[in-house]
């Protein structure tokens, strides 16, 4: 991060950009505590999109493998179900706090220490 | 925005997204025109670079108001990128800043009233979706070979399960241009219409039109804040996904 002025001299700017960055934080939903980070409306306003994505993606592919191979409806219902499977993975993953990951790597990452240990040291 | 509507007159409430012609320009049978569209990113671009030279002109350590807020938006999405990439992410700073940037002033540009709102135009969120998705997958394709595809194939699932999971994890990684491109502009849509909608109330109930205008102020309000949050999501999905692109599992 950016240099810090020795702390006698700008104490109370210091002061001042600490408590501003806290409420930035908590604005944005991005609180250091971990248990209010899923709570944030950022991530709230994800679920609904991620579910139709994955739905659109699957009926498309669908559609595609379809007009190419003549097969028509049988992949688009194939992919229909794997597009729905994939979208609740999806939210699944988005509550989980997994940030929206392929796969199923721990939501700890993101509230690591590394993160935390920088910003109290400011 | 909210004065547009008028009781008499029929003004559709779709108006707004209209693109037009400013100076119609043709390449080769492509029309290139300068739409109000193009205007609007012009100025957004103008205003970022404004704003960041304007801050940065005189480096005080005791910043002044200007220099204030071109910090809180470089510690902003610093911060965004500490806290979901870590160090490695650095790197990628400068496209996350101008990309947050970009859609943060499209946004609040489309806030102000009679003026045109670029980001809720599809062909705009998805142009920039498409640019992330390709980035991030060219990223992660030079990082990790082809190692990169054990990304499709969950840890811990067992192999018989594998022809199921993997078209799932491909539609899942496929979407998200999709979703990210859908969020930024549905969002904008809707709520411009809305409030445009809500608007087109006040003068038709009379007397009573207080209480939509009353929620007109409030959507207002609201709009603000999902300005922000929108540029806020697209931002920090783009760090996740550069997240997995850095670091597999």
């Amino acid at each position: 991060m950016t240099e810090r002025e020795p702390k006698d001299t700008h104490t109370d700017l210091d002061e001042r950009l600490r408590r501003f960055r806290d409420k930035q934080d908590v604005a944005a939903g991005r609180i250091d505590n971990p248990e209010s980070r899923t709570g944030g409306i950022g991530f709230a306003m994800r679920i609904g999109t991620e579910l139709v994505a994955a739905l659109v993606i699957g009926v498309g592919v669908g559609l595609l493998l379809d007009g190419w191979l003549g097969t028509k409806p049988w992949f688009m219902l194939v992919f229909f179900v794997l597009g729905s499977a994939a979208g609740i993975f999806n939210v699944y993953r988005v509550v989980q706090n997994q940030g929206g990951a392929i796969g199923y790597r721990s939501g700890q990452r993101l509230t690591s220490e590394d993160a935390n240990i920088d910003r109290d040291g400011e | 925005m909210a004065n547009n509507t008028n009781g008499a007159e029929k003004h559709s409430p779709l108006e707004q997204f209209e693109i037009k012609e400013l100076i119609p320009i043709e390449v080769a049978g492509n029309d290139i025109s300068f739409t109000n569209s193009a205007l609007m990113m012009v100025i957004a671009v103008a205003l970022i670079c404004l704003l960041m030279l304007a801050g940065t002109r005189r480096r005080a350590i005791i910043p002044s108001r200007w220099q204030m807020v071109a910090e809180i938006c470089y510690e902003f999405v610093a911060n965004l990128i500490r806290d979901t990439v870590g160090n490695e992410g650095r790197k990628y700073f400068p496209f996350i800043f101008t990309l947050f940037m970009f859609i943060l002033f499209g946004n609040m540009l489309g806030m102000v009233p009679y003026s045109f709102t670029f980001t809720s135009h599809i062909a705009v969120t998805f142009a920039m979706a498409m640019v992330v998705f390709t980035g991030v997958t060219i990223l992660g394709l030079s990082k990790h070979g082809m190692h990169f595809f054990t990304l499709f194939v969950p840890p811990g699932v067992p192999m018989w399960m594998w022809p199921l999971m993997i078209p799932i994890e491909i539609i899942s990684y496929l979407s998200r241009p999709i979703s990210l491109a859908m969020r930024l502009f549905a969002n904008m849509l809707a709520g411009h219409t809305l409030l445009k909608v809500f608007a087109g109330f006040v003068p038709l109930l009379g007397a009573a039109g207080v209480l939509p205008l009353a929620f007109v102020g409030a959507l207002t309000a609201l709009e603000l804040l999902i300005a922000f949050l929108q540029a806020y999501v697209f931002t920090i999905l783009t760090c996740l996904y550069i997240n997995d692109a850095l670091h597999l599992h």
